[in-house]
């Protein structure tokens, strides 16, 4: 493991510490707003579900309830942010941005409206409620659209900084979080820099991408495979736009193989963005891990996890497989 | 301005519209012309603003949501005097400032960038907010949409949450000329009973000839003092305004002089001229064009 970056001594003891992406959030919009007046928040009948409730209590003058209507939830917060606020505007994931790209496209992008896109409970890790609530694509919607900056915390920690970071950062940007409890990696003294990806843990074996909750299972494959003699470098990507081109390709230089791995659809998500990368400036051996061209559906999220091969194990596999594609070895 | 002078602003605005279009060789021709006499009241008369000072702090915001017919809001600000009049003959061109739908960040004096409909009400209801948070009791918001627009979902959003939080410093006008691209309103998707509708929704509604100068700012003063509900201004208009052979035919909605031969109309190659003739002449009411 990386010393520098401070991570969490206990994050591959079972007994590490575990708290939902979205708290983070919570708590980081709450300190936003005590630094800038200027920050609001708007959410769309979903408070206590996108963590906003905090906000909510301790500046009820500065929060907007908009009712069950992504529409005008991203155009309200556009009109917002052009009278000079810093509006961060919640929902699930599957209704915003998945119900109001266009509007997200036209008044917030093209517009230059320096709003906060927040999307909860991303991923098949929410569960029961099923492939309705379970939103896979929209890393891809949002990395599509000219400006977008797109965020995917692999901790409540680093939600919780990138929030703040977010909220002093002019410009439009998708916040991606997830519903379940997950265990937390890093720590308070654990850098963050919008734009910036961390080598987690070193290996020139392989290099393992990954975002959001996935950051977890990917230490803990790099952790087995180390046990097999391979040492994989896991590297943290929650900005997955813009991309840290650097760190990235200069990982893949040193192993030559190149995994990703995130809770959405494969095609156009993290790894769509990894592969644009490599093949520009470094073509080498890929594989991407997450949904390929498939819905989620209910279960635990345990279940879907394991179904969806979104664990460790099954990281593990992959990374084998991966190996032997790697350079002829 | 008198009343008179307003009217003769009016005038020249849409034929400025005229000219423009033809130039670019698209656009929408029924709407721009239809709203000529709203935009020269609101540029002229009723906003509170800084043509050398667009973004002058305690200016009044005008967002337009149907952004088709952004060439009378380009008309309107030339001639009160953000931009030189010649400008206008870009509009639609590479690299010209006049988009062929208006973009905030290319020009400045226009608030939003629109064109896909539906969405101006909720984006003027946003900064109606940020006014009201800030405290601020002078500034004022005025959100101007089509009817053909009203089928859009959006709209309809913006009309329960504006007055919910009683955006008195909002108001929102709707053009009522009765077509859309593909006909009538009323038969591609009825809206009536539209004043019910909105007054259904919490809305004080007035309904004004919307080329009638004195109604238009009437209605809009009228608007300021009320504060217990947002007002919504229905300003029945007719679609092609001042030139004959396009009024009330919704075929003109999105075709400039020109482009298009209807029964009755006056050759392609004639339409242009037929449409200034008629203006500078105000239907031939006046004689010749110089009087």
């Amino acid at each position: 493991m990386s010393k520098d970056l401070h991570l969490n001594p206990q994050l591959l003891s079972r007994e590490v510490q575990q708290e939902p992406i979205r708290a983070g959030f919570g708590r980081g919009l709450v300190e936003a707003g005590r630094r800038d007046r200027r920050v609001v928040a708007l959410c769309a009948d979903l408070t206590a579900s996108t963590k906003m409730d905090l906000f909510a209590a301790e500046f009820p003058e500065r929060f907007v309830e908009i009712g069950v209507a992504e529409q005008n939830l991203v155009t309200v917060g556009a009109g917002m942010a052009l009278g000079g606020k810093v509006p961060f505007v919640s929902s699930y994931a599957a209704f915003s941005p998945g119900r109001n790209w266009e509007q997200i496209r036209t008044t917030v992008c093209l517009n230059q409206a320096n709003v906060k896109i927040v999307g909860s409970h991303a991923g098949v890790s929410v569960g029961p409620d099923g492939a309705t609530h379970q939103m896979l694509e929209d890393i891809a919607l949002m990395r599509v659209l000219p400006g977008m900056r797109v965020v995917v915390p692999c901790d409540s920690l680093e939600a919780e900084k990138a929030t703040l970071a977010l909220a002093a950062h002019e410009g439009a940007s998708y916040l991606r979080l997830a519903r379940e409890k997950t265990p937390v990696i890093t720590t308070k003294d654990t850098p963050f820099t919008l734009g910036k990806a961390q080598v987690f843990r070193v290996g020139h074996d392989l290099t393992m991408v990954a975002c959001g909750p996935m950051v977890y299972q990917a230490l803990l494959a790099a952790e087995r495979l180390s046990k097999q003699g391979i040492e994989a470098e896991v590297i943290n990507c929650p900005v997955v736009k813009p991309l840290d081109g650097v760190t990235i390709l200069g990982s893949a230089r040193r192993t030559g193989a190149v995994m990703t791995a995130e809770e959405g659809q494969i095609t156009g998500g993290l790894g769509g963005a990894v592969a644009e990368l490599l093949g520009d400036h470094h073509p080498a051996a890929m594989t991407r891990i997450g949904l390929a061209d498939r819905f989620g559906e209910s279960g635990t999220p345990a279940e879907l996890m394991e179904h969806f091969g979104l664990t460790a194990p099954h990281l593990v596999k992959r990374a084998k497989e991966l190996l032997k594609r790697k350079g002829g070895s | 301005m008198t009343v008179k002078q307003l009217e003769k602003t009016a005038n020249l605005v849409r034929q400025d519209i005229i000219k423009m279009l033809v130039e670019a060789g698209s656009g929408h021709s029924a709407g721009p012309l239809g709203m000529a006499d709203v935009f020269t009241a609101l540029y002229f008369e009723v906003l509170n603003h800084r043509p050398k000072q667009p973004d002058w702090p305690e200016r009044d915001i005008l967002v337009l949501s149907n952004g088709h017919i952004v060439p009378v809001r380009y008309a309107a600000m030339a001639r009160a005097g953000y931009f030189p009049l010649k400008e206008l003959l870009t509009l639609r061109r590479f690299g010209s400032r006049l988009q062929g739908h208006p973009e905030r960040t290319k020009l400045p004096g226009l608030e939003t960038t629109s064109g896909p409909l539906g969405s101006g009400l909720s984006q003027a209801a946003g900064l109606a907010l940020a006014l009201r948070m800030d405290g601020n009791q002078t500034r004022r918001i005025v959100a101007l949409l089509g009817d053909g627009e009203l089928d859009e979902g959006n709209v309809w959003e913006a009309a329960m949450l504006v007055p919910k939080y009683r955006l008195h410093n909002l108001t929102a006008l709707i053009d009522r000329n009765n077509i859309q691209i593909d006909g009538p309103t009323e038969s591609v998707m009825p809206l009536e009973n539209l004043r019910a509708k909105w007054e259904a929704f919490g809305w004080h509604v007035l309904e004004i000839d919307g080329h009638n100068m004195a109604e238009i700012i009437g209605a809009f003063s009228l608007a300021r003092a009320i504060v217990e509900q947002p007002t919504l201004i229905i300003a029945h208009t007719i679609p092609g305004k001042g030139v004959d052979y396009m009024e009330y035919d919704f075929h003109w909605h999105g075709n400039p002089p020109g482009t298009l031969e209807l029964a009755g109309d006056p050759p392609k190659a004639e339409q242009a001229k037929a449409a200034l003739h008629q203006l500078r002449t105000l239907g031939g009411r006046i004689r010749g064009e110089h009087q």
